[in-house]
């Protein structure tokens, strides 16, 4: 029984599909960098933005629509940038007191936030897309063509292979305890709630336990298969013309963005 | 005109209506479409020991999983007379002792103590009455010197004995085990064997092991994609070779 609830490729035969996936990796972390570096309130860059964005999104055949739908996820960790509200100086647009606080909101605070809000709500939409387009194993692939350390690179891989059977494992304890959840006539059943905190508890640390040796024997199996600290693969992939033209092309129009962004007309 | 063989045997199987189980015309498919179950009819009475065999894949754990619900296709399924829907649920899983195949999964207390305990503690039985049905089901698996051994550091074969007194601490109608004997090694196979010849309850047991169906399960059910293809007497199916050959399996 398989569970690929973590698993958001979608198979297709678009443009982005084939493209390298060291292109598609850099320009996402371009397109996030860029984002991050437009000016507050520079509302017709991120308008352009996020018309590059639908581009990207057309292009990928899955629905001009498709990483917005999916991206709400995302919005409830830019939250966090809630406090810039309060703590930016500029002209007070509104007071709160709470006990002995005073907040104020101001309006440089506020341009901060949504522009915040814009940022990360852009750069996650790539980010889902990169992912969409792109199947896990070539990702990491990528990342190794680029340098990034093999380390972080093996962790990474490993946690995708072994999230499935550690999700697997989860499912059948939890089955396994639904099995005994069992009511007599008459008789109040459920526990209390630290009783079953307590089972919680157990089978977390049960799984742990499991987790760790399980390492231990993939390790050993690793090693007799010769590992020696490297993960080594054929590099299957190469850069065609299309890719370095579309690459091109792309941190281009991200360029221009921040003509746009940094010198509004008028 | 149909023609009545004569039995080779002058065993026959008791007459059945199903007052401990009754399963009739089951159909599941799973969420990615595959279509595990095609109408599954089976009656098990008081006493009954039914074996289930049939290749991997055939539908047998997944018909397992539907006797307490934790699936549930189209059809009916009743235990002890009591038709299985959501109401019923929490009283029918008490009623059915489902044993997975990887005593890994049903063991996830830390001691064995409290997975024996946890079905009594979750039904809310006083804390004697617990005491006294972990003792009980420890002894029915002759296993009482190991209550507060980990689970986590026992054999395979002990697992498997611990999660079969899981279960039997909440006194079932019925026990249903899913491969019980994989894994073990001959005298732990043999001691498993003899427990359940012992166990006074009614059991469906799905199995590849069929040297043991033979040894202890007077009818045998042969489940093949999906469907149940043959239902009778042990001896007289595994006298079938044709029939065997024709679902893949080897008479013992």
């Amino acid at each position: 029984m398989h569970d690929n609830v973590f698993d958001r490729f979608h198979s297709g035969e678009s443009l982005l599909h084939r493209l390298d996936p060291r292109v598609k990796v850099v320009v996402t972390v371009i397109f996030i960098i860029s984002n991050v570096l437009l000016p507050d309130a520079a509302w017709l860059a991120f308008g352009l933005s996020w018309l590059l964005l639908l581009g990207a999104n057309m292009l990928s055949g899955l629905g001009i629509w498709f990483s917005f739908k999916r991206s709400f996820v995302a919005l409830p960790f830019a939250l966090a940038a809630v406090t810039a509200i309060f703590s930016i100086p500029g002209n007070a647009l509104w007071n709160w007191q709470i006990g002995l606080l005073t907040l104020t909101a101001t309006d440089t605070g506020v341009l901060r936030f949504l522009s915040i809000l814009v940022r990360s709500w852009l750069s996650v939409q790539m980010a889902i897309l990169l992912v969409a387009v792109t199947p896990f194993p070539d990702l990491i692939h990528a990342f190794e063509h680029l340098r990034v350390p093999a380390i972080l690179t093996t962790i990474v891989a490993f946690l995708y292979r072994y999230l499935f059977v550690l999700t697997d494992e989860v499912m059948r304890l939890m089955r396994a305890r639904e099995s005994r959840s069992a009511t007599l006539p008459g008789h109040k059943s459920g526990g209390n709630v630290f009783w079953r905190a307590r089972v919680v508890g157990n089978m977390t640390g049960q799984l742990f336990l499991r987790s760790f040796e399980r390492s231990d024997r993939i390790y050993n199996a690793m090693l007799a298969r010769g590992y020696q600290g490297q993960i080594r693969t054929l590099h299957a992939h190469t850069m065609h013309r299309a890719d370095w033209l579309y690459g091109l092309v792309a941190v281009v129009l991200i360029l221009s963005l921040h003509v746009v962004g940094h010198f509004p007309l008028g | 005109m149909p023609v009545a063989h004569k039995s080779k045997f002058d065993f026959a199987l008791p007459e059945c209506d199903g007052d401990v189980l009754q399963i009739s015309e089951l159909k599941f498919s799973y969420p990615d479409g595959h279509q595990a179950l095609y109408g599954v009819s089976l009656n098990l009475c008081q006493g009954d020991k039914v074996a289930l065999v049939g290749p991997n894949g055939a539908g047998k754990s997944t018909l397992m999983l539907h006797l307490n619900g934790i699936l549930s296709g189209q059809g009916h399924v009743n235990v002890g007379g009591m038709e299985l829907t959501h109401e019923n649920l929490p009283i029918i899983r008490a009623m059915v002792g489902l044993v997975f195949q990887n005593p890994d999964d049903q063991l996830f207390s830390p001691t064995v103590f409290e997975d024996v305990a946890f079905g009594p503690l979750h039904m809310g039985l006083p804390e004697v009455e617990v005491r006294a049905r972990v003792s009980e089901a420890l002894d029915q698996v002759r296993m009482s010197n190991f209550r507060d051994r980990l689970s986590h550091h026992l054999s395979m074969g002990e697992k498997k004995r611990i999660a079969i007194a899981t279960v039997l601490s909440m006194r079932p109608q019925i026990l249903v085990l899913d491969e019980p004997s994989a894994g073990l090694d001959p005298r732990a196979r043999r001691s498993l064997i003899n427990l359940l010849r012992d166990l006074p309850i009614s059991m469906l047991v799905s199995t590849h092991d069929l040297a043991m169906v033979k040894e202890l399960f007077p009818r045998m059910v042969i489940m093949d994609e999906g469907r149940i293809v043959s239902d009778g007497l042990t001896m007289e199916l595994l006298d079938n070779e044709e029939l065997l050959e024709a679902h893949g399996l080897e008479k013992p």
